[in-house]
């Protein structure tokens, strides 16, 4: 079926002006706007690569074709797909070429009088004629005055307006939503994000490749990383021993800040980030290291430090790998620490409280190739075991020593880690600023009745209203309007 | 001393719910008596005095279960050490608060006995829900919720929900009053209630009034998530819902003020935006993953 839709003989500009036209229209925006909230729902239910790539993994190993099938429309990745940003960009250029226009014509008529007093006033909503009695015009003159209507003189009448704020507000408001969107963008081009798992004791200096994981904005350069060297001096876990929840986390640093001279101590809290210039530090996770001492079969040192695990459960079971590639051959253990050590049946060693009361380090030697040649990239918190035989398993308590043949392998305690988050985020500050002017806006807009009031004085008085947008309260007000003209009080 | 204080609040919270209960069955009375009195073909007078006086009770123990349940949740502040938002259980009892506080204040411009009926019900289900299923015992806080941020957050939310709900119940009694007024004249009970526009304009006002307060709770709580994650919006399914809901609502209004739909369709779409607002409550905080899930369920 064809239908001859007639279609104005546009060209290419007309054309160009005539998707512009479209695209700025409130309609298009208020789709865009709409589209963006039912775009954000997948993301909601099905798990998000930045937020639990745990979950993310699980699921492409349950049902691999499915999952393919998804990411292609980038379902695991919603927030940051192409889809999901065309619907923003959209309605930040709809936005700004629907409100910027308005905002200027407001402006201009910001400044303007009412118009003049209309011939037949009796046609308004509130209406209301008596006989004059001389001063009706001098007394609505100051009534308005000490109101604050503008008011628009003419012959023998008043035309008096209030409220124009309430357009005014509507205007901030979505003006306001531009700068948000702006402060978003400014901050995902010249922003950067890292993070970085120190154990209690080690330095950090500021340079990428001091991070576990690191993001930069597009327009970000590695120059720009501010310069700092920060300790980790001591790390407090408290936790509830009734329900073995934390109830506070104390991380004290010191810090070496560009001029390398003065040496800071700082405390970072869960909600008291540390910031150095526009740079912000966060304390973000924590967990245990065991600390080790891996010996060949002639007592000489092969490895030795702490080694982050990564928690469990809430109760800090943390699963790990020492790898000691030096070693000939190569040996590797696959470990499970466990702050307060507990047996269970079934479930082997598992740990009753998140502090380290009675730690043990659970481990499963493996001798022969730990695969770290071969280019594909490895977790540290796992061995590949496919080309190495087990030779041993053993539990060990803080100080004990694991012998196996070819080596041997030392418990010596453990120190616990954080996970620094490391922001900066140069947009923040306009997105702050557009959603408090957002709040005022609204304020203003849904809290501001606009209404026009005209007098009129001849041998009677005439005195009418008009409330815009059917605002309520302006029967009472004229009614106090005319009390007053009739000098009743 | 605390334990003391978890007790008392748990015995406030029950007797909170026995005078909700009567308040629930004075409702309950008045609703039968104008049932039953109003029938039109009846001749007997309506006897406006004896239910005036029923409905003057109903609402008198709704104030005061108000008040106890009130007391109940400071107290539960006061076991804890810290504001009364740290688990669902939590969360329920502050919004049945709310919720009926909402009523409460809006009661005082506006005659909405006609509904205490249906929220004197659902306070109590909240409650009975919360007692029976959410009850958690008092505890401290995590860190990442030891902030100013919660309260000023979670109150300026809880309010908002409040009063979202109180909007979508004057919705939804609109809708149903419409269904009876396209099939003929209303029913002789119903006559009692106000017209519908009243109820259209009424649940617009509800909305507008809290719409500026719901936009600062939520950027209230970006503000908190920058101070505690490092980042100001995330898109963790909390954060992503209440969007949603900010998105549903702001179109409501638009739908209202600029395009000026009224009646019906701006109902359907109250009730829409509201029931994304108890998604993101019920779902997100017991079967969603993400770092708002304190439910402690
Ligand atoms: C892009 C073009 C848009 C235009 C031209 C536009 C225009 C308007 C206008 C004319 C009003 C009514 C003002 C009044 O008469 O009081 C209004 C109200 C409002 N707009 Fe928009 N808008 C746009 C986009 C948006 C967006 C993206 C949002 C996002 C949430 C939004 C949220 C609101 C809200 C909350 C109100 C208040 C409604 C009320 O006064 O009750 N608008 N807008």
């Amino acid at each position: 079926m064809t239908t001859n839709v007639e279609l104005p003989d546009l060209g290419g500009i007309g054309l160009i002006r005539y998707a512009w036209r479209q695209l700025t229209s409130m309609r298009t925006a208020l789709i865009l706007l709409m589209l963006l909230g039912i775009a954000a729902i997948p993301g909601s239910l099905i798990p998000q690569r930045t937020q639990n790539p745990m979950a993310v993994s699980e699921a492409f190993k349950n049902s691999p074709d499915l999952t393919k099938w998804m990411d292609r429309f980038s379902l695991f990745d919603v927030y940051g797909s192409a889809w999901f940003s065309a619907i923003y960009i959209l309605l930040f250029i709809s936005l700004i070429g629907c409100v910027l226009p308005r905002a200027l014509e407001h402006f201009h008529a910001a400044r303007a009088l009412p118009p003049a007093t209309p011939k037949n006033l009796n046609r308004m909503e509130f209406y209301s004629t008596w006989t004059a009695s001389g001063n009706e015009l001098e007394i609505a003159r100051e009534w308005f005055k000490s109101k604050r209507f503008r008011v628009l003189e003419g012959d023998g009448t008043l035309s008096a307006e209030k409220g124009y704020s309430r357009e005014t507000g509507n205007l901030l408001f979505h003006t306001a939503l531009i700068l948000i969107l702006l402060g978003i963008s400014f901050s995902s081009l010249f922003g950067m994000r890292g993070e970085a798992i120190l154990n209690v004791g080690e330095r950090f200096v500021n340079t990428p490749t001091s991070y576990d994981s690191l993001a930069y904005g597009k327009l970000f350069k590695d120059g720009n990383l501010e310069s700092f060297i920060l300790t980790v001096d001591k790390f407090d876990a408290k936790y509830n021993v009734v329900t073995n929840a934390p109830e506070d986390y104390t991380l004290n640093v010191s810090l070496l800040r560009k001029d390398f001279s003065t040496l800071e101590k700082h405390v970072i809290k869960v909600n008291s980030p540390l910031a150095i210039g526009n740079t912000k530090i966060y304390l973000q996770a924590n967990g245990y290291s065991p600390v080790v001492t891996v010996r060949d079969s002639k007592g000489n040192v092969a490895m030795q430090g702490p080694v982050p695990f990564l928690p469990q459960d809430a109760n800090l079971r943390s699963i790990g790998a020492i790898k000691v590639p030096d070693a000939d051959p190569q040996v590797g253990f696959v470990g499970s620490f466990v702050p307060t050590y507990q047996r269970s049946n079934g479930n082997g060693a598992i740990s009753v409280f998140p502090e380290a009361l009675d730690p043990r380090l659970l481990l499963s030697a493996w001798s022969g190739d730990l695969g770290l040649d071969s280019g594909t990239p490895q977790s540290v918190y796992r061995i590949d075991t496919s080309s190495m035989s087990q030779i041993g398993l053993k539990s060990l308590k803080p100080g004990e020593v694991f012998t196996y043949s070819g080596g041997s392998i030392t418990f010596e305690g453990y120190v616990q880690w954080v996970n620094l988050q490391i922001v900066d985020d140069p947009g923040k500050n306009f997105a702050l600023l557009g959603a408090i002017v957002a709040i005022l806006g609204l304020l203003a807009s849904l809290f501001t009745r606009r209404r026009r009031i005209w007098i009129r004085a001849g041998e009677s008085i005439e005195v009418a209203g008009l409330a815009k947008n059917a605002a309520p309260g302006l029967e009472q007000e004229i009614a106090v309007f005319i009390k007053e003209l009739k000098g009743e009080k | 001393m605390s334990r003391t204080w978890a007790y008392l609040s748990n015995y406030l919270i029950y007797s909170s719910m026995a005078v909700y209960t009567l308040s629930f069955f004075a409702h309950a009375v008045e609703t039968a008596w104008a049932l039953r009195v109003t029938d039109a073909t009846s001749s007997k007078r309506f006897d406006y005095k004896r239910t005036e006086r029923v409905a003057r009770i109903a609402t008198a123990m709704m104030i005061l279960g108000f008040l106890l349940l009130f007391a109940g949740v400071i107290a539960r502040g006061i076991s804890a050490g810290r504001v009364p938002w740290g688990n669902m259980y939590e969360f329920s009892i502050t919004g049945a608060l709310a919720f009926s506080g909402a009523y409460l204040a809006a009661l005082r411009r506006y005659d909405l006995r006609w509904l205490g009926l249906l929220v004197s019900i659902a306070v109590l289900l909240t409650l009975g829900t919360a007692v029976a299923v959410l009850y958690r015992p008092s505890a401290p806080l995590v860190p990442a919720l030891k902030s100013t941020w919660l309260v000023i957050h979670v109150s300026a939310a809880i309010i908002s929900g409040g009063v979202f709900l109180l909007a979508n119940a004057v919705a939804a009694a609109y809708l149903y009053l419409d269904s009876m007024e396209s099939k003929g004249e209303r029913t002789a009970w119903a006559k009692r209630l106000p017209s519908l526009e009243y109820l259209d304009q009424l649940s617009y006002r509800l909305v507008a009034f809290v719409f500026p307060l719901w936009t600062f709770a939520v950027i209230a709580g970006a503000i908190w998530a920058e101070s505690a994650w490092g980042r100001y919006w995330g898109w963790d399914p909390k954060e992503t819902w209440a969007f949603i809901t900010w998105v549903a609502y702001a179109a409501y209004l638009h739908a209202r003020v600029t395009v000026g739909w009224r009646g019906r369709r701006a109902a359907w779409l109250c009730l829409f935006a509201g029931s994304t607002f108890l998604f993101n409550y019920v779902y997100v905080n017991v079967w969603g993953t993400g770092k708002h899930t304190y439910s402690g369920l």
